[in-house]
């Protein structure tokens, strides 16, 4: 698929010497979400700053679309919307009228029917003549979602969408995240909330301290570098491992109940028979067996352990 | 040029102030009217005429510059401040619009409703005085001029201003002395020989004198000099605002 925005080598540093980013480099599919994930910190909210021309890069480039964000910065922007991590809303504004308003801005004419398809897939409709300040917040961070899609962009930049949000409003944001990516909206999403990427991203990118430490496809990300664990349930407790199981690295679980083995689904071989087979000849009993794959959580908890 | 924007942000700013309408409305009739009371009836009765006009006329220009300066000064500051206070100049930022295009929006909103609130005052004061008008065309284009070069001089002092304190600063420690002491309630030619001099160095004695001339076609300075002194405040504006969105003063890092 074709790249929609490219961003090469960018970094920043802020007046006073931090080094915000580090020659950032990522290329976005059309069509694509990509969640980047990273602590706090990590200089997320700085690339996103940069791509849509709020925060100046100290070097590096960004295309937009094949149009440069600074030299071209028009055509580059016509095609971003932003939904900002804060709830950035003049409370005493009409929700019709403000939405209104973004659309003027990105120099597109006033056009009410296609306001109300926007509003109306964010349940908003009925919230038209509202206030700001009578909405809650949930609503508030759809009329942002809302004022962000009044363009029609080709891009759109979801920057902390569910930071301080409850569950039933996040998996609603999920949904209309998926909706929009049906309609053909890039989605470039940070978050530092793993279940979040886990439950909508196509492809996941991990930044820290400024370095993008990785970008893959989620699910070649879980199996590349996911480990899976075999939890063998016993019949009765055990005080140790015993010492004819010693060298298969097992761990025992809290109680004594269970023998816990670490292997990797990537190896030719995963040592799970032979394992059982030692088990058996042990004398131990099995109860039960299961297994459980690594969450992409411990994957980022790793990644990002081992950059500091 | 994208005009949507411009358009986009001048209405935005416009729906501000028609929600507002009445106290828009009412307070320069009212401020206007007590002026009138005070300087135009109780101390004007013991003044027969400045320079040939009745003491009550004589104020009216300075009364519309009083307003018009601190309304399109305070307009525009709080246009532009108040974006970067509720965090909303993000979308300003990101949105495909040139920093000509924010700035004719604001300043261009902040001027009108400066003009709107002049017309006020200058239709009120028709209640109360003869008030002939020696050259309108002169009259409207200072009128123009001096809602353009305060809404600009405000959106300079929003974009610099940190908190409501400091937007506050500007206007009532420097503006409102300046325009007291710029010959609105006197004649410059009435004050002690030094004092003349030193009001010279008051930007505003030009600006009033000059709108005081297209009234009643006196002035305390040549028009041409007030002209120019208002075309040179302008464009000082201008290269204050085209080196802030040059660096992104206070508004990008």
């Amino acid at each position: 698929m074709a790249s929609i925005l490219s961003v090469s080598d960018v970094n920043k540093v802020f007046e006073g010497g931090h080094e915000a980013l580090k020659s950032v480099s990522l290329e976005i599919e059309e069509g694509e979400i990509l969640a980047l994930l990273g602590p706090n910190g990590a200089g997320k909210t700085t690339l996103i700053s940069i791509i849509c021309g709020m925060v100046n890069p100290t070097g590096g480039s960004v295309r937009v679309g094949g149009h440069d964000i600074i030299d071209d910065f028009r055509e580059a922007r016509r095609l971003i919307g932003l939904v900002p991590q804060e709830i950035n809303l003049e409370p005493f504004e009409r929700v019709l009228n403000t939405v209104r308003f973004s659309r003027g801005l990105f120099g597109k004419r006033r056009d009410d029917a296609k306001l109300e398809t926007i509003l109306r897939q964010l349940s908003l409709w009925d919230k038209k003549d509202a206030r700001i300040k009578e909405l809650s917040g949930g609503m508030k961070r759809r009329v942002l979602i809302a004022k962000a899609l009044s363009h029609e962009p080709r891009i759109l930049f979801l920057d902390e969408p569910t930071a301080g949000v409850d569950v039933e409003l996040r998996k609603d944001m999920w949904q209309i995240v998926r909706q929009l990516k049906e309609d053909g909206v890039t989605i470039i999403l940070t978050t530092h909330y793993i279940e979040e990427a886990e439950a909508i991203a196509d492809r996941v990118g991990v930044i820290s301290k400024g370095e993008i430490l990785l970008i893959k496809e989620k699910d070649a990300l879980m199996s590349q570098m996911g480990r899976k664990e075999l939890e063998i349930e016993l019949g009765a407790p055990l005080d140790a491992v015993p010492d004819a199981l010693a060298h298969h690295a097992l761990t025992l679980s809290e109680g004594g109940r269970s023998l816990i083995y670490s292997y990797d689904t990537a190896a030719e071989r995963t040592g799970i028979t032979t394992l059982l087979t030692d088990v058996a000849k042990a004398g131990l009993v099995t109860r039960d067996v299961s297994t459980r794959q690594s969450s992409l959580e411990d994957i980022f908890v790793g990644l990002v352990e081992d950059a500091g | 040029m994208n005009f949507e924007a411009i358009k986009a942000i001048y209405v935005f700013e416009m729906s501000r102030f028609f929600r507002t309408l009445m106290q828009s409305f009412i307070s320069p009739v009212i401020s206007t009217s007590l002026y009138f009371v005070v300087f135009g009836t109780a101390i004007g009765s013991r003044i027969e005429s400045v320079e040939g006009i009745s003491y009550g006329a004589f104020i009216v220009p300075g009364l519309i510059m009083l307003s018009v300066m601190t309304q399109a000064t305070a307009n525009a500051s709080f246009g532009i401040y108040f974006p970067k206070f509720m965090g909303t100049i993000y979308e300003l930022l990101s949105a495909p619009v040139s920093f000509f295009e924010i700035v004719v929006g604001y300043v261009g909103a902040a001027a009108t409703k400066a003009l709107f609130i002049g017309t006020v005052i200058f239709v009120t004061a028709h209640f109360f005085v003869d008030l002939p008008v020696a050259h309108p065309m002169a009259m409207v284009a200072f009128l123009l001029l001096t809602c353009l070069s305060f809404a600009l001089l405000g959106f300079i002092i929003g974009i610099w201003a940190q908190n409501f304190e400091q937007l506050q600063l500007i206007p009532l420690l420097v503006i409102t002395p300046l325009v007291f002491l710029g010959g609105s309630f006197y004649s410059v030619s009435m004050l002690p020989p030094i004092w003349q001099t030193v009001t010279m160095f008051n930007p505003v004695v030009y600006l009033i004198s000059g709108f005081r001339w297209a009234f009643f076609g006196t002035a305390d300075v040549p028009i041409a000099v007030s002209l120019f002194a208002i075309a040179l405040f302008t464009g000082a504006c201008l290269m204050v605002i085209w080196w802030i969105f040059k660096t992104g003063y206070r508004i990008k890092s």
